[in-house]
């Protein structure tokens, strides 16, 4: 199979899973559906995996179907930074997609086979924003994903999950229309072409005023990456059922918008030009002021769920520094960071997934003692909780190093100020997450009734099994360390 | 032979209109005007595969040659332009329902269908001929049918809407027919090649300027530029939805065209834009348009007046693109008249569809219908995602090149401002989708026998709503064709 085909391939499998979902549900075959589509996730991963050694070696599979505009084509390239944010996607929807059985079912949701059909075309998006091999493409997947996870955010219909979703959609439109599509016609303007390349687009001797401009207009504009004040959706967002918020909005859809800021700082602008700019500096001042002040919102919401939105709006900040630096260290910092905030992260919703589902609690004040009777999931908790604070040995900790050293590197007046900026946010990290698991382990259950009507025991099988493992590729990431160094060489 | 079919496109409707007088029975005039309106299609297809790449087709009416005949003249843009309308009627008249409300009676539609007709050949003459005077002679053919077509509404408001319509557009031809005789004054000529050729404009030329002003403000009563547009969303709101349709995919669509023939062509651009500084006028009351009309749409709270509002700030993309005068903008703009047509005329017909089985389209009405019909609603959605202009839409490729030519010309507020008003396109098209999908019907409302509208009326929205998709992707004969045709246009030619 030539690596064109496989593009189409990993493309086309979450689209078939849609339709198998259709025509399983139609038929009233749940059970079907669902495995049928597990299995097509397990295929996707493995057609984006396999697209990993041509791209290891320095080749860039392509994938070119037609011209849409003139001098702009629908067209797929698989770079490094795609082949990793397609792996955490494609990989992370299997498990995902066991873990959605069980808590759809133990949860009792309805319209089940709408909500596992646009969850396989959101990760078609996914993957489409992955592989997209110029700005037009791009922006093309980044609205599907935006326009395909509309229901699934909706999914309960309620007027509450009705508010959310104008949120949802009003501040991710308004920021990619008035910001990226703007930011891209202005490319296309001065360059005369939008495809993605090494070194970049831009002529070197762009003006800073305007680099500056365009950079804070990609930023803002990639609104998935929730850089504050465009930030609100998120947790809005945290309306919709668990699995939705564990995969899209802690992995497919807010990576798409860093994944789209790396991109363009790579590809677009170049890290020559970027280097030591005024554009490049005012970004990671608003990246480092988004992860502080999210962090510090964070600790303060009662909601699980919530708590961790905002946990991620200030860990996706963490991209964007990265990519602000302009910095090869800073890039693979930032690459590395998807990846491994990714497994930290879901595992942490499959958590709150599972707690609600064993005992329908989404405050954290209520999880007392909780800890003894699921240890699988506090436990998991707990490792995922380290990954993301930055504890070795596990995955989150070398983003963060990397994060540090490219820092230094940067060569601005005040570079150390964003190392200091860097651990304060960790520190952080510590005081909205651990107190979790501090509560589930050592605080007394509440006393005396017994627990209510009902035991609580661990959630379903098929809720625990999945984040476990992804508790345990936290661990498995931070061995990875060199593969992903090796990837993501710039 | 050959040169013959380009007159045939105009003759054929015209004739067959009271054709379908003597035939009267009601399936078989149908079946007729479509099969006129198909042959019209398959010629209009043929001349514009003749004339890509810079052909054009002269034809002389009765073998006199122009000036003193009339010349029917067919390059790329008016080739466009006949595609455009003949393929918005065939899709509109194959548009059908047996039975249901807001329908022509039975003994009177064979009329109906003559009208149509006439409608037809008229805005096909408007495009296809060469002669000033001629265009008049046709602009009022369209007109007087139109008003007709919208006064079948059923409605007693359609009466007067058409009234209002008819008075405003009575106007319009006015001040068209005076400015053609102002040109004829100056140049002693009626054909449009030979007037321009002879026409030397100039800022001190009293009345070449008043000619211009006339014609201009004559057809933008036409084409319902901002703030000339109060006749169009009680016309399209009470006509029939298969006219509305019609009407609002091509008659705005050939106004526009004859707007950019008079500045381009006529006049000339360097007159217009360079010395005039006509887009000084153009560009504010199109970013208006976009942006009060869009913001009336969102407070609508019936369908048809809602896409209407809408229509009038689409126009104002277009306007803005002609304003620009540059080949980027103005195929940006000529690329719009074929994508809004084919989203708006899509959107009506499912408009149609919705009239058809719950019998109103107040969003009221329509609240929780998106389960019961779920076709008709998923053509709403992919339609107004096309008028927000989403990526692979024809809303995205309208809006890219319209940008573009805005930012050449340097107008980097006026390009944000377009980016922005889509937003509104987005708040008014939200509106929809939330009374569809969210909100429960009223206890009185609720309806448990509510069916997905028929296949004959499906399939052609479908077919329109399917183009909005296809030729979001696809460019070629879209922008490719009106790129041409720009071309052709800022070089002064037809």
């Amino acid at each position: 199979m030539n690596s064109g085909t496989t593009i189409a391939v990993a493309l086309l499998l979450p689209v078939a899973a849609a339709v198998s979902c259709q025509v399983f549900g139609r038929l009233r075959h749940p059970n079907l559906r669902d495995l049928a589509t597990s299995l097509i996730g397990v295929g996707t991963f493995a057609a984006v995996w396999q697209l990993g050694d041509d791209v290891l070696r320095g080749g860039r599979p392509e994938l070119v179907l037609f011209e849409v505009l003139p001098g702009v084509e629908l067209a797929f390239q698989v770079e490094p930074l795609g082949l990793l944010y397609g792996l955490v996607a494609s990989g992370l929807w299997i498990a995902t997609s066991i873990y959605a059985v069980g808590y759809m079912r133990g949860h009792h949701e309805r319209n089940q086979t709408r909500f596992f059909t646009f969850f396989a075309l959101s990760i078609f998006a996914a993957i489409g924003i992955a592989f997209a091999r110029n700005l037009f493409t791009l922006f093309l997947f980044y609205e599907a994903l935006t326009l395909l996870t509309f229901p699934l955010v909706t999914h309960h219909g309620t007027d509450e999950a009705r508010r959310a979703g104008r949120v949802y959609l009003g501040i991710l439109l308004f920021t990619s229309i008035s910001f990226l599509l703007f930011a891209i016609l202005f490319t296309w303007r001065l360059t005369g072409t939008v495809e993605f390349a090494p070194g970049g687009i831009l002529a070197a001797d762009t003006s800073s005023g305007m680099v500056t401009v365009l950079l804070l207009l990609y930023a803002f504009g990639a609104g998935k990456a929730a850089l504050m004040p465009f930030h609100r959706w998120l947790p809005n967002a945290m309306v919709a059922p668990t699995p939705v918020s564990a995969l899209l909005h802690a992995v497919a859809v807010v990576k798409a918008g860093v994944f789209a800021i790396l991109k363009v700082v790579v590809y677009v602008f170049g890290l020559d030009l970027l280097r030591g700019s005024t554009g490049s500096l005012a970004l990671m001042t608003i990246a480092s002021f988004t992860m502080l002040m999210a962090a510090v919102v964070a600790i303060r919401q009662d909601n699980l769920k919530a708590r961790l939105a905002y946990s991620t709006i200030s860990q996706l900040a963490y991209i964007v520094l990265g990519a602000a630096m302009a910095t090869a260290t800073g890039i693979l910092a930032g690459g590395m960071q998807i990846a491994m905030h990714a497994a930290g992260k879901i595992t942490l919703f499959f958590c709150a997934g599972a707690i609600l589902v064993a005992t329908h609690r989404k405050k954290v004040s209520e999880l007392d003692g909780l800890g003894r009777t699921m240890p699988w999931t506090f436990a998991a908790f707990f490792v995922a909780s380290l990954s993301i604070i930055g504890i070795p040995p596990l995955g989150g900790s070398w983003a963060k190093w990397y994060l540090m050293v490219g820092a230094l590197e940067t060569g601005f007046a005040g570079q150390a100020a964003f190392l200091g900026v860097l651990m304060l946010s960790s520190l952080l990290a510590v005081f909205y997450l651990m107190p979790i698991v501090v509560r589930g382990f050592f605080a007394a259950p509440p006393g005396g009734d017994g627990g209510g009507p009902r035991k609580i025991s661990e959630a379903p099988l098929l809720c625990v099994l999945p984040l476990v493992l992804t508790a345990l590729l936290s661990l498995a990431l931070f061995f990875a360390a060199p593969d992903l160094v090796d990837l993501l060489r710039f | 032979m050959r040169d013959q079919i380009v007159v045939l496109a105009v003759v054929l409707p015209l004739l067959a209109a009271p054709a379908c007088v003597l035939l009267r029975h009601p399936r078989v005039t149908r079946l007729f005007s479509l099969g006129v309106v198909a042959a019209c299609f398959a010629i209009a297809v043929a001349l514009l595969v003749e004339v890509r790449g810079g052909n054009v087709i002269s034809y002389q009416l009765g073998g006199w040659p122009p000036p003193l005949g009339i010349e029917y003249r067919v390059s790329v843009i008016n080739a466009y332009l006949l595609v455009l309308v003949t393929a918005m009627a065939l899709v509109v008249l194959s548009f059908h329902s047996s039975g249901g409300p807001h329908r022509v009676p039975e003994r009177r539609r064979h009329l109906y269908y003559a009208v149509f007709l006439l409608c037809i050949s008229g805005l096909l003459g408007i495009t296809i001929t060469g002669d000033a005077f001629n265009i008049f002679v046709f602009l009022e053919i369209s007109s007087l049918s139109s008003y007709i077509l919208v006064s079948l509404g059923g409605h007693r408001r359609a009466v007067m809407s058409a009234f209002y319509y008819l008075v405003m557009g009575t106007i319009g031809g006015v001040f068209f027919m005076l400015g053609v005789g102002l040109l004829y004054q100056a140049t002693g000529t009626l054909n449009l090649r030979d007037i321009a050729a002879r026409l030397e404009p100039s800022l001190d030329d009293r009345s070449t300027l008043l000619a211009l002003a006339l014609l201009v403000v004559g057809i933008s009563i036409k084409l319902a530029v901002f703030p000339l547009h109060h006749w169009l969303p009680n016309a399209y709101s009470f006509a029939p939805p298969k006219v509305s349709a019609f009407l609002a995919a091509t008659a705005t669509k050939v106004s526009f065209y004859l707007l950019a023939m008079i500045l381009f062509t006529i006049f000339g651009a360097p007159f217009v834009f360079g010395e005039l500084q006509l887009h000084m006028v153009l560009m504010p009351l199109s970013i208006l348009a976009m942006f009060l009309a869009s913001g009336a749409a969102i407070f609508q709270t019936d369908l048809r007046r809602l896409l209407a509002y809408s229509s009038v700030a689409q126009i104002g993309y277009m306007t803005l693109g002609l304003s620009t005068a540059n080949a980027v903008g103005l195929a940006g703009g000529l690329v719009h008249l074929f994508n809004h047509a084919v989203m708006k005329g899509g959107l009506f017909l499912v408009v149609a569809c919705l009239l058809y089985r719950v019998g109103s389209v107040h969003l009221d009405a329509l609240a929780g219908v998106g389960r019961r019909m779920p076709l008709s609603s998923a053509a709403l959605v992919v339609g107004g995602l096309s008028l927000i202009g989403v990526p692979g839409t024809v809303g995205f490729v309208s809006k890219w090149y319209l940008v573009s030519g805005v930012l050449e010309r340097g107008w980097t507020a006026a390009a944000v401002l377009i980016l922005l008003s889509s937003l509104l396109a987005l708040v008014y098209v939200g509106r929809v989708v939330e009374a569809l999908y969210f909100r429960r019907p009223a206890a009185d409302h609720v309806r448990p026998d509510l069916r997905e509208a028929p296949l004959g009326m499906l399939a052609p929205t479908w077919i329109l709503i399917a183009a909005a998709v296809v030729f979001g992707l696809t460019t070629d004969w879209t922008y490719g064709v009106a790129a041409e045709a720009a071309e052709l246009l800022l070089q002064g030619g037809i």
